[in-house]
């Protein structure tokens, strides 16, 4: 064999390998969302969208934790979008080569890899323990924490990609920062900051440990900020724990039912994206 | 007034120069400029002074420090933590880089134009009103006419009259830079910067670019960058030559492409290197 043929079958090696490879994560993948579907929707029905938790005879749903599980994201995401945009615009545009930014950012990657039960222990420690009791409030907190580090992390990485040329161009008007970033900045990187955090927030919805020392779940409707809520981790966790087959059957379908809604939106995300660039 | 031939500063010399060739006094004066990005020095005290509307332009082999200089002109080198500048830039006799003066300001009074069209995300009306709302407040009909104003100096009213709405990003690579030099001159500035504003372009854009720099002259004193000898000779009226952070040569275009009195410059244009 010379180099040529050589180098040759080497490409074809390499090929069979990263395609087995592809396909065995597609394969994993594929088992967990056939299993899902398959199990899910046994219990999948109208009726969990109506009515609360119930006895573990099977006859009550999810509707409970499922507008828990929306109130707290929707909540979290108010306080930490806001928060993580203005941050991580600051990374971009103000801190590039300052060591405040570098430690920020720094901070940042960690709270993005850190345990999310270690969060749920810290807002525990913070917004439960002092005020006596589980409560949803302290839930979302716990979720905005979640999200805060994607969204920073997002919003630096959207404004980067903005041409610098664009930004001079802003400037060269005698514009100042502020105005910069709010009218130029923000608008051309607009479709994947708002890309980021539908991501952050899809992946506050399926967070469980941040939620079971903070807004503990309740079976019943709540509310109520103050008082431990619903949600739809805290319930898949409760009931695939418990020796009721129907309340089991009850979680695979709650897991369906986040598993279908962080799907839509990526999906939405991916068609905001894809019409922005158009445009 | 007498003066001692060696009293006579090199600034003094090309002051002089362009009085006597031109009519025109200076707009902008470069005085013992020296500039650093950290550690490296880029322009060696260059002294030269920019006539009031005519069209200066400046050529040399990339790299010569003359797009530099044009940043310098409207301190766009400010948004960059680690280049300086040493020495004095007058525009009307007033230090832009002193201590206390806005870079704001003097952005709005030296306008510039980049190699790439940069239209903003947004509707071409906007694109051309983003900068007059910075500065001014204008009535509708004030804003209204001063947009068809400027883009009809800018030689495009005819071509987005009817779709001013629609983003301007859908504009041909020629359209988004007239446009860019329509939102440039309509925040009024006294100076227009122009950087290699038509090598991303066509050779018909650059025609009509190149149209569009002859009639702004009599309203702007401009200064442009290029790369393209033919273009320095067809639209300025000064030229200067820079090589390795120098300005090695300064005079009447016509002056600089028939006679250079400089080796350097002579073998520069007649394409012996660069």
């Amino acid at each position: 064999m010379n180099r040529f043929q050589r180098r040759l079958a080497f490409d074809a090696t390499m090929q069979v390998i990263a395609t087995g490879l592809a396909l065995i994560a597609l394969a994993m993948m594929a088992w967990i969302l056939v299993t899902l579907v398959v199990k899910g929707a046994n219990a999948l029905s109208l009726r969990i969208f109506w009515l609360p938790m119930g006895p573990p005879d099977g006859s009550g749903g999810l509707a409970n934790a499922i507008v828990g599980s929306f109130i707290q994201v929707m909540i979290a995401t108010a306080i930490a979008a806001p928060v993580g945009v203005l941050a991580g615009t600051y990374l971009s545009e103000m801190g590039q080569s300052s060591r405040f930014g570098a430690s920020v950012r720094f901070i940042n990657d960690v709270l993005l890899s850190a345990p999310s039960i270690l969060i749920g222990l810290f807002v525990y420690d913070i917004a439960v323990r002092p005020f006596g009791g589980y409560s949803a409030i302290a839930g979302s907190l716990a979720l905005s924490i979640v999200i805060l580090p994607v969204v920073v992390r997002s919003t630096e990485d959207m404004l980067r990609l903005v041409p610098g040329s664009l930004r001079e161009a802003a400037f060269a008007l005698g514009a100042p920062q502020w105005k910069v970033v709010t009218s130029v900045l923000w608008r051309a990187g607009r479709a994947g900051i708002v890309t980021g955090m539908l991501l952050a927030l899809a992946r506050a919805a399926g967070e469980t440990a941040p939620l079971i020392f903070t807004s503990l779940g309740n079976g019943s409707w709540s509310f109520t900020l103050t008082e431990p809520m619903g949600s739809l981790p805290a319930a898949i966790y409760q009931y695939a724990s418990s020796s009721s087959q129907a309340w089991v059957d009850l979680s695979w379908a709650g897991a369906l039912v986040i598993t279908v809604g962080v799907l839509v939106l990526n999906i939405v995300s991916r068609v905001v994206l894809a019409g922005a660039g158009r445009k | 007034m007498n003066l001692n031939p060696s009293d006579i500063t090199p600034a003094m010399r090309s002051t002089l120069a362009h009085e006597q060739i031109n009519g025109a006094k200076p707009k902008i004066q470069v005085e013992n400029l020296n500039f650093f990005y950290g550690d490296n020095q880029a322009l060696h005290g260059i002294d030269m002074a920019i006539p009031e509307k005519r069209v200066t332009a400046m050529i040399g082999p990339s790299g010569c420090g003359k797009s530099t200089l044009l940043r310098v002109l409207n301190r766009m080198y400010d948004l960059y933590p680690g280049q300086r500048a040493q020495g004095r830039v007058l525009l009307d006799g007033e230090d832009i880089l002193a201590k206390g003066v806005r870079a704001t300001t003097v952005r709005t009074r030296v306008g510039m134009v980049f190699q790439k069209p940069t239209p903003f995300p947004m509707s071409i009306w906007d694109n051309i009103a983003y900068g007059i709302k910075l500065h001014e407040n204008l009535s509708k009909a004030d804003l209204e006419a001063r947009i068809e104003w400027c883009l009809t100096k800018a030689a495009i009213w005819t071509e987005v009259k009817d779709r001013l709405n629609r983003s301007a990003i859908g504009l041909s690579g020629g359209q988004q830079q007239r446009l860019c030099i329509a939102r440039t001159i309509a925040v009024k500035p006294e100076v227009v910067l122009l950087d290699e504003p038509t090598s991303a372009l066509d050779p018909i854009s650059t025609a009509r670019i190149e149209e569009l720099i002859d009639e702004l002259k009599s309203e702007f004193t401009i200064v442009i960058v290029t790369h393209n000898m033919q273009q320095a000779a067809r639209c300025s009226d000064v030229t200067g030559f820079f090589l390795l952070g120098k300005l090695i040569e300064f005079e009447a275009t016509n002056d600089i492409f028939l006679s250079p009195k400089q080796q350097k410059t002579q073998d520069y244009i007649t394409g012996r290197f660069g």
